[in-house]
């Protein structure tokens, strides 16, 4: 049968982020329809029933991860998934997961925006959004899949962050990725860590608030509050999935990339390696906190660092800031709602090279 | 009579409150924490649930557990916190704002559902934690601190919606009338399913003190003479009623959870 453990099988990137969640006892979904996430939603409320768990389909975004953070505190593994508009709406309570250390996990399947955009068409533009569209310092964790097996791998693995650092976890995918189909390995569950299971004693607020979960206006408690919840998650960068490298330690281009965008990358890593060009490709998989030790690593020995994504540069900008020269960090990007070709990537590659 | 001992339910340490003199938001917090003592709860078994406003900050003043959330979301909340949890008890401590303008839609889809929750709606006619601005309860005519020349939009009534929606238990009263009150909270606690009770709650800092009715005391006698029983009420004309609030019973009837949720469909194979 389809989410059988252990073995290959034939998923789209959102049935694979389903089977992960249900293999990780993920046994609460509450959503709303919204393209291209919907079949999440259809899938939940076919199978989390059949493992004794519960699909609920609420009236907006807004109440889905209101739900959903209910159901997390009440000791239920908890998720949601949405695109863009949705994501905007769930804004302010992604944040009071962050401030009331609730874990759970959203999947955004990102689409063509701002606004309604093209409700079918991919993009890579809410990176900015996942990090910072919650109001207030924070910290969170974004994953993002680059095909049906990171779907599955990540949307696993962020169940497990979820409950570890105690915090929301937002995987990133896209639109080609979410309904393109590939063979999947899906796992055992000895790699499951479980802490939230039991029935918690709860007094939660999304004020701030001191230890025994009363609120209070003290500036020592706020500060140390608002220091922790951010070292909780960045001073332990270690324990996220790490980004995937390709290619030669010092290459004369390293294409830094993620999702969709880095599957085309991996292909023109491929045919520059066959006409003996020194490239390489750094595949993200953590996308927030951002990985800036790993880039600045490689990225410091590459004499020119290309970033493909399908936005106007916003991982760009964080690969100027991660301490490699600025001047040497270029993007490839797209904002048409078609994606980056692997064609693309190898011509932009060849320029660079000549004009070395 | 005997008094029920209310205060182990009380985070003593806790006071002073935050809420200004003459507040009604202390009386209906007494009045919750009395029926809890009457009912004997556990502090494991109950939850109180706000929002975000005056009435909110009651949470901050009970020992059992509280769950404060986002403004308006708290049924959102309260949903999936019922699915994992559904031997809790849960009562919603929400605002006029909370339950009838942010939070309006969740409101009614929670009554839809009929989610077993108990809400307790502190309805002080206005935005009290901001300053006094006007809200979808103010009552036509109303000076508010965004109504200087009275408010220019209709009212709404809150209980009758909740009936509509699909409410078991619905009542309103003030705190003018405890008994009253007590009898209203324990009676929607009890009850399996949605329940809401609106309560018309004094604010002489703001509400009181612009529509010139005086101080705390002036404030309970005007919940008084303002409201009149339903069954009274409904033989009133139309216009006459514009110039009260019912209060009484609306509704008591025992429909079952209108939602399944995790009935397995079978078991699963894998």
């Amino acid at each position: 049968m389809a989410g059988e453990k252990n073995k290959v099988q034939f998923l789209s990137g959102n049935e694979a982020c389903v089977w992960a969640a249900i293999h990780a006892r993920a046994r609460f979904f509450a959503g709303y329809p919204i393209s291209p996430a919907t079949e999440i939603a259809e899938m939940c409320a076919h199978e989390l029933p059949r493992y004794g768990g519960f699909y609920i389909q609420m009236e907006d975004e807004i109440g889905s991860i209101a739900a959903v953070i209910g159901a997390s505190l009440g000791g239920l593994r908890a998720f949601t998934a949405t695109s863009g508009p949705g994501l905007a709406l769930m804004q302010e309570n992604i944040g009071f997961a962050a401030m009331a250390e609730v874990p759970c996990v959203i999947i955004n399947v990102q689409r063509f925006g701002p606004s309604t955009g093209i409700a079918t068409k991919p993009a890579q533009s809410d990176v900015m959004t996942t990090r910072w569209g919650t109001p207030g310092d924070h910290s969170l964790i974004v994953l993002t899949p680059s095909g049906g097996q990171e779907c599955y791998d990540l949307t696993f693995a962020a169940f497990n962050l979820a409950e570890l650092f105690r915090t929301p976890v937002i995987v990133l995918t896209d639109a080609v990725i979410a309904h393109l189909r590939e063979k999947v390995t899906v796992k055992s569950d000895e790699e499951l860590f479980l802490f939230n299971e039991d029935k918690q004693f709860l007094r939660i607020t999304g004020l701030v608030h001191d230890s025994f979960g009363y609120s209070s206006d003290v500036p020592e408690v706020a500060g140390e509050l608002i220091a922790r919840l951010a070292q909780k998650i960045e001073g332990y960068q270690t324990l996220l999935p790490g980004s995937r490298f390709y290619g030669p330690e010092s290459p004369e281009v390293l294409i830094i990339s993620f999702g969709i965008s880095a599957r085309a990358a991996r292909q023109a890593v491929f045919l520059a390696e066959q006409e003996d060009l020194a490239v390489s490709l750094l595949e993200l998989q953590t996308l927030w906190p951002f990985p800036e030790e790993e880039i600045r690593k490689i990225g410091v020995k590459a004499k020119t660092v290309l970033v493909a994504e399908l936005n106007r540069g916003q991982v760009q900008r964080e690969v100027m800031a991660c301490g490699i020269s600025p001047e040497k960090v270029r993007g490839i990007n797209k904002i048409d709602t078609t994606v980056i070709t692997p064609r693309e990537i190898l011509n932009e590659i060849l320029t660079v090279i000549k004009n070395n | 009579m005997v008094i029920p001992d209310y205060k182990k339910y009380l985070a003593v340490e806790r006071l002073p409150h935050i809420w200004c003199a003459g507040c009604g938001n202390g009386v209906i917090l007494k009045a919750l924490l009395l029926v809890l003592a009457e009912l004997n709860f556990r502090p494991g078994e109950i939850l109180l649930a706000t929002g975000i406003g005056c009435i909110s900050r009651a949470g901050d003043y009970v020992s059992f557990q509280r769950f404060q959330g986002t403004h308006g979301r708290t049924l959102a909340f309260v949903t999936g916190l019922k699915v994992a949890r559904p031997e809790l008890k849960v009562i919603c401590l929400i605002g006029d704002g909370d339950c009838a303008a942010i939070g309006m839609g969740h409101l009614i889809h929670a009554a839809r559902r009929n989610l077993d929750v108990a809400v307790l709606v502190a309805n002080n006619l206005n935005y009290g934690m901001t300053g006094g601005q006007f809200s979808p309860l103010t009552p036509n005519k109303s000076l508010t601190s965004t109504s200087r020349a009275g408010k220019n939009e209709a009212s709404l009534d809150i209980c009758r919606l909740a009936e509509v929606a699909g409410a078991n238990y619905v009542a309103r009263t003030s705190v003018f009338y405890h008994g009253e009150l007590r009898k209203y909270i324990r009676e929607a606690i009890s009850k399996t399913g949605f329940s809401l009770v609106e309560i018309l709650t004094s604010c002489p800092t703001y509400y009181g003190r612009y529509n010139k009715i005086g101080g705390p005391g002036e404030m309970l006698t005007w919940f008084r003479d303002k409201t009149v029983p339903l069954k009274k009420y409904l033989q009133m004309d139309k216009q006459e009623q514009k110039d009260f609030f019912w209060r009484g019973k609306l509704v008591g009837r025992d429909a079952p959870n209108s939602y399944t949720y995790g009935k397995k469909n079978e078991e699963p194979d894998g």
